[in-house]
């Protein structure tokens, strides 16, 4: 007879190891481990449908015709393949142009965040200046308001810059600044600086470094975990954004993924749509195989609950 | 004369080394320039509009004639609109369907997927997939599977067993659904990650001390799981309502509040408000609700703060 699942993997002390909820006298019951092996398998196969399913059918509608495509919706396999779909989604939608779209408003976003987050945290940790705990009071009360509080006042802001007057819309700044006032960021960064030990500090200004040699040679340097993390949050939201690129971006040439995407469904044909849809989703999923480990472990989890 | 004169000197020292020159000698213009960014950026894009919006809400405002103090009038325009009932309505019923329908699974799914031996990694990314694909994308996708007619793709699969076809986003009755359904799929997979973290958690000699009492697998769950997880549980439940209260995207791009308005969220009505086509230009409206509306998630959010702190502090 075989032996149950824990003995199997070897493990120095199968009792030691990381047990859940199921006992070993319940591994060795013949009958429950064959009751549990069919759940785990039909969860297996739910999630295959569920979540990998959606994403094949996408994958074979992109080189599928239109006809096909309505006429037999989950045919396995399609009856003519139609690989120009792939080329036209470039040659006449210039899916490349949206999509460079989106790692510019990606990039700049990034860049203003972490400008904000690093030089506000290290201020409002290390250099402390006299009303710095009502500052970040004021920070930490922009955590309360939702997001949707600010959607008129400042898409009104954007339209007209206060005292200078400038109008941001139509422009990729307009999604770049108000994403450097993330207050997560903020507290996330300066929470990290204040863990840092103040000794490194005291001996950096000892050798007579100053407040910027401080916060180039030796805070940076430091915070590149945290910095990572942040930077995670900062592209996968602005890649996921929609409401806001759309209200501020209105030319087409200017508009994202997201925002142009809906606009393309009414104007092109189905499964020149579809391959569209398809080259959208690639890129984020090689790069979630790429660090799947990452989104899988902790960082999922803030993520997750930043919400 | 000179003697008069020196205690100005003397004074305007002492005051010297408070004076401007000093305190840039002092690192004060260092701190002001790390500051800079902060202050610009909050103070433009996050102060000033929430100030804004608080001001705005008691103005008659359309950025074409000059805007006029209204009082509560904004206030009571919304709360007099039938389509402000209408989407607190079918707010309340998106969160009321993403509790029943999207709330248990990832919970149910984490429980059973904690146990697994063998594929632990394949199982957790092939629920997390779902979360990679773009939102806006995720939509498009979920509204070529809901097309209308019998050849629609799940129409085609009731036909199969003899049912439909189902008009899914075109019958009042079934759109609030298949909204709620298109979400929970795109949403399901983060929450999944997060049980299966917390169920890491729960220390395993309480299962070993709950089996020497002869507890069943379903006791175990019922008094060692479950409260072990309660306070994740908890926090997952206000941030799932939270989200659904301001929920836009899928209404908006799936049904656009239709169809007779059976889709029209808070959101979407703010949005109208503010921006669309018919009604466009009421900005003191859209303040008003919004302010409506954060007033009441103000509440969740407050909670949800105090138990994340406390939370963070315990462990």
């Amino acid at each position: 007879m075989k032996l149950p699942l824990p003995f199997r993997r070897g493990r120095k002390t199968p009792q030691a190891a990381q047990r859940g909820l199921v006992s070993l006298a319940d591994w060795r019951n013949r009958r429950f481990r064959w009751t549990l092996s069919t759940v785990h398998t039909l969860t297996l196969v739910a999630l295959l449908i569920i979540g990998l399913g959606p994403i094949l059918w996408l994958a074979k509608a992109a080189v599928t015709p239109t006809q096909d495509t309505l006429r037999q919706p989950l045919a396995l396999w399609p009856n003519g393949f139609d690989l120009s779909l792939l080329t036209r989604a470039f040659t006449q939608i210039h899916i490349e142009r949206y999509f460079m779209n989106t790692i510019w408003i990606a990039a700049g976003s990034w860049i203003c965040q972490i400008t904000v987050a690093t030089t506000a945290g290290y201020a409002l940790s290390v250099l402390r200046p006299r009303g710095g705990r009502f500052l970040y009071g004021l920070v930490l009360a922009t955590l309360f308001v939702p997001a949707i509080v600010l959607l008129v006042p400042l898409y009104l802001t954007v339209l007209s810059m206060p005292i200078v007057n400038i109008k941001l819309v139509d422009t990729f700044w307009a999604v770049w600044l108000p994403a450097g006032a993330s207050a997560f960021n903020v507290v996330l960064i300066k929470r990290f600086f204040d863990n840092l030990p103040r000794e490194i500090f005291e001996a950096a200004q000892v050798d007579g470094a100053g407040p910027f040699r401080l916060f180039w040679s030796i805070v940076l340097p430091l915070s590149r975990p945290i910095v990572g993390v942040v930077s995670v949050f900062a592209v996968i939201a602005t890649w996921k954004d929609y409401l806001w690129p759309m209200l501020v971006l209105p030319t087409p040439a200017n508009q994202p993924l997201s925002v142009r995407l809906p606009t393309l469904e009414r104007g092109i044909q189905l499964d020149l749509f579809l391959a569209s849809l398809a080259i959208s989703t690639l890129f984020p999923i090689v790069l979630f195989l790429i660090f799947q480990r990452m989104f899988l472990s902790g960082g999922g989890i803030s993520g997750a609950i930043k919400g | 004369m000179s003697v008069r004169a020196e205690p100005a000197v003397a004074a305007s020292g002492v005051r010297k080394r408070r004076g401007p020159l000093t305190w840039v000698s002092r690192d004060g213009l260092s701190k002001l320039v790390f500051l800079l960014p902060l202050l610009l950026i909050f103070g433009t894009f996050s102060w000033f509009p929430i100030l804004r919006s608080f001001v705005m809400a008691v103005q008659h405002t359309n950025l074409v004639s000059p805007a006029t103090f209204v009082g509560l009038d904004n206030f009571a325009t919304v709360l007099a609109d039938p389509l402000f009932g209408t989407s607190v309505a079918n707010t309340a019923y998106f969160a009321l369907l993403a509790l029943i329908i999207g709330y248990p699974i990832p919970l149910v799914l984490a429980v059973i997927m904690s146990e697994t031996r063998r594929f632990k990694g394949l199982y957790s990314a092939l629920a997390y997939l779902p979360v990679v694909v773009p939102p806006v994308v995720a939509v498009l996708l979920w509204k070529v599977f809901y097309k209308g007619g019998s050849n629609g793709a799940f129409n085609s699969i009731l036909g199969a067993v003899g049912l439909g076809p189902i008009q899914w986003l075109g019958d009042a009755a079934m759109a609030m659904p298949a909204v709620v359904v298109e979400a929970t799929w795109a949403a399901f997979g983060g929450t999944v990650i997060i049980y299966l973290a917390a169920l890491l958690s729960v220390p395993p000699e309480l299962y070993d001390a709950a089996e020497v009492d002869g507890a069943s697998i379903w006791q175990k769950i019922r008094y060692v799981t479950l409260p072990h997880l309660r306070g994740i549980l908890f926090i997952t439940l206000i941030l799932q309502l939270i989200a659904t209260a301001q929920v836009f995207t899928e209404p908006f791009l799936l049904t656009s509040g239709g169809p007779a308005n059976a889709t029209t969220t808070v959101l979407l009505l703010i949005y109208q408000y503010a921006f669309g086509s018919s009604l466009g230009g009421h900005f003191g409206e859209a303040a008003a609700l919004s302010l409506i509306l954060a007033a009441f998630l103000g509440v969740f959010t407050a909670v949800y703060f105090w138990l994340t702190r406390s939370w963070s502090t315990e462990s």
